[in-house]
């Protein structure tokens, strides 16, 4: 008899290797069916398994999926990816300069965010992970309160409590990030379940990255979406990486991860991340089967994370630097502004002037935020305020252990501001 | 009624009171629960506010939760205690987390229930006591009744609270005030004063402690079952001892506890969860700190073993008369 053998994935590239995405399937733009929400989910297997894409390579819309929007909705929703791509820049360049400790860029990803909730209605609720503010952006949420956010400065909405990015914005319909991976997930449905329980006409999205699917949370999600057929859209960003492991480790070797959709009995579309036409198209098709109580859709939106994890992260130590330049589906920025070129509404003189006027703006809210101070610059919230929020009403244990820090800080004579 | 009809009767009364509670977890539904809490629920509201999950603690937390956020007030279910362990993630990091890491900005108003506790012969995971690993969660509630009155009264409160709660129910009494003797017939609420219990709505406040035998020898600080047990030893030996069901843990009535300690000079904690870092091990340093020179004994812990909760072994590992007994006389040794 053969010894068995264990197999372990490893990625196609490392440092150094050159890198030919020749083997990931492309499929032609518009060539993909455009079915009836209404369908049953098991009736979506081929749309698991391919690519929903809208712009072709001369960027051109075409196919069932394009989904006609008018030059102004293009335009705007260009410029938000704009506006993130601008805004990743500027704080990262602030956490490289130590202002703030931490940051994550969603440089390569701008559509996925960005595109999905210029199709979902504004009083949606989405639960995030830590690489959507591009709906925060999308929705108009204030950039200077990102920042304050990032600066965890005596603008932060969230007191300082939070790590940086670590978004909360209810009046958005932006729920509260947390660390812990996919936890969003189920909380999703149930918000979805909610509504629906209660007669109402909004839905839900969440969206979780492909390493993050291997979480239970992930299952649990599908299995209570599926039985309850709750008004929900799940978006896996399969950008290729979690962290330093590649998408083989969460299964992408065997399956996509649309399929993953089938055996639960959920519609599952995969889709061309960089093509924000394909995924303002996706989402739209999911909210209307939402909407009309056909139940969730899965969206995978197979895209490329173009740089490093987040600040803590060298992508140099795993992966060859080549791949960002390779990857087939583009930018989504240059496939939109060509697209939008093409059909004669834009150009590259009011593209570049877009440019500097975005980065401008970025630069001036951010002389706006650090206004409210930036981290390390002193302590920029009440210390007190520490305790608060734990519970609706502190208990005697908290307002003790406040006491008990105000007294050490009067002693101590520190600087700290006490107000 | 016995804590079953009053978990039930509180759940109907808050049910009709408030169109946003929904009760959900597995066979609560058409069933109405294994052990028969939520019995009739379903036919009276409907299945869009009472209705059975999935098999995933993770999914019926998470999904609570994201209820709550939407402005829902639910009370799950986890069949068993011993099996809250997979939503573990999602109670820590999510519910008691959420008002503080949004800045109020959403909230978690969701109460768990869930039958902890042993003396049913239910061996490794049918019987544990997770309390301990609650109490340590910043953000979390943790309650414990010990009589039907309590049970209806706190769960309300409970329900009605905007904090998640995290709430127990010591299922060995859910039909009778057991009192540690298994050998001996079984007693039934009937003839307890807490298994007198009104029909409509009432509350009992968390954070309150109960004193239920007032004394001057020593304090017995205790929840859940050993309520009942403790009363039972106390009563065989004749001690004089001030017994305090705690009710809630957290917030714990640390006036209370401070007072009777102060005033009998003793200090026992009984409860059935393991011993080391268990709840007891909060107690005795919050008494020792705050009662130190009132102390004329050693605090002593009378708690389960350091082991999984065994299944023939039972009555060799619960804390029961002879162990309870046996620290009654050391501490009051010298008195």
């Amino acid at each position: 008899m053969q010894p068995l053998s264990l197999h372990v994935p490893e990625p196609k590239f490392r440092p150094g290797d050159t890198v030919d995405f020749a083997a990931v399937d492309v499929p032609p733009a518009g060539a993909q069916r455009r079915p009836d929400t209404a369908e049953e989910a098991r009736a979506f297997t081929d749309l698991a398994y391919t690519l929903v894409r809208v712009l072709d390579e001369e960027g051109r819309a075409v196919g069932p999926w394009d989904p006609k929007l008018s030059p102004d909705a293009l335009r705007r929703m260009l410029r938000n990816m704009v506006r993130l791509r601008a805004f990743d820049e500027r704080m990262f360049r602030a956490q490289r300069q130590g202002k703030t400790s931490f940051y994550m860029k969603a440089t390569g990803e701008e559509a996925v965010a960005v595109a999905a909730a210029q199709a979902l209605d504004r009083d949606d609720m989405c639960f995030p992970s830590y690489r959507q503010q591009g709906l925060l952006i999308a929705r108009d949420y204030p950039l200077v309160e990102m920042m304050n956010q990032i600066y965890s400065n005596r603008g932060d909405k969230l007191g300082g409590k939070q790590l940086p990015i670590m978004y909360s914005a209810k009046e958005y319909g932006f729920f509260s990030i947390s660390g812990n991976l996919t936890t969003q997930y189920p909380q999703a449905v149930g918000w979805a379940m909610a509504s629906a329980a209660k007669g109402d006409t909004r839905i839900a999205a969440a969206w979780c990255g492909e390493g993050s699917t291997a979480e239970g949370d992930f299952h649990s999600a599908c299995t209570f979406a599926a039985v309850y057929r709750a008004p929900v859209i799940f978006n896996v960003v399969n950008n290729q990486w979690a962290i330093s492991s590649f998408s083989g480790f969460a299964g992408a070797e065997a399956t996509t991860f649309a399929a993953r959709a089938i055996g639960y009995g959920i519609a599952g579309l995969r889709v061309d991340g960089n093509d924000a036409l394909a995924v303002y198209a996706a989402t739209q098709w999911a909210a209307e089967r939402a909407r009309t109580n056909q139940g969730a859709t899965l969206i995978e939106h197979f895209t490329y994370r173009a740089e490093g994890h987040s600040t803590s992260d060298d992508p140099s130590q795993y992966r060859s630097a080549g791949e960002a330049t390779a990857w087939p589906l583009g930018d989504p920025i240059q496939r939109l502004k060509q697209h939008l070129i093409v059909i004669g509404e834009w150009d590259e003189e009011r593209h570049a002037a877009q440019d500097r006027e975005i980065a401008e703006d970025v630069r001036a809210t951010q002389k706006e935020a650090e206004k409210n101070g930036i981290l390390g610059h002193g302590l920029h919230q009440p210390l007190d305020s520490l305790f608060d929020g734990v519970f609706e009403e502190m208990p005697w244990h908290l307002r003790e252990q406040r006491q008990m820090m105000m007294d050490e800080e009067e002693a101590s004579g520190r600087p700290w501001a006490r107000k | 009624m016995n804590m079953i009809q009053a978990i039930n009767s509180a759940l109907d009364v808050v049910m009709a009171r408030d169109a946003d509670v929904m009760v959900m977890g597995e066979d609560v539904g058409y069933f109405g629960g294994v052990f028969r809490a939520t019995a009739g629920l379903q036919a009276k509201y409907g299945k869009t506010r009472v209705f059975d999950t999935p098999i995933t603690e993770i999914g019926i937390i998470g999904v609570a939760i994201g209820m709550g956020a939407y402005g829902l007030r639910p009370v799950p279910e986890i069949q068993f205690a011993d099996y809250i362990y997979p939503a573990l993630d999602q109670l820590v990091s999510e519910a008691a987390r959420l008002r503080y890491r949004s800045a109020g900005d959403f909230t978690a108003p969701i109460t768990v229930r869930s039958p902890y506790g042993g003396g049913i012969f239910g061996g490794q995971t049918h019987s544990q006591s997770p309390e301990g690993i609650f109490t340590h969660v910043s953000g979390i509630k943790t309650v414990i009744p010990a009589t039907p009155y309590d049970a209806k009264g706190l769960l309300i409160a409970a329900i009605e609270d905007n904090d998640p709660v995290l709430f127990l129910e010591p299922k060995r009494i859910y039909n009778g005030p057991f009192n540690g003797h298994w050998d001996k017939p079984a007693e039934n609420w009937s003839k307890h004063p807490g298994g007198s219990v009104p029909t409509g709505y009432y509350k009992v406040p968390l954070g309150k402690a109960a004193i239920v035998r007032p004394g001057e020898a020593l304090t017995i600080l205790c929840y859940g079952t050993m309520v009942h047990v403790c009363e039972r030893v106390v009563a065989d030996t004749g001690v004089d001892a001030e017994i305090v069901d705690l009710r809630t843990l957290v917030p714990l009535d640390i006036e209370t506890i401070e007072a009777s300690v102060k005033k009998t000079g003793r200090c026992m904690i009984v409860h059935e969860a393991t011993r080391t870092s268990g709840f007891g091990a909060e107690l005795s340093a919050l008494v020792q700190e705050r009662c130190f020179y009132h102390l004329e004994a050693p605090i002593e812990r009378v708690t389960g073993f350091d082991t999984p909760y065994p299944h023939s072994l039972e009555w060799a590992y619960f804390p029961g008369p002879v162990r309870i007994g046996e620290a009654l006389k050391k501490i009051m040794k010298d008195a």
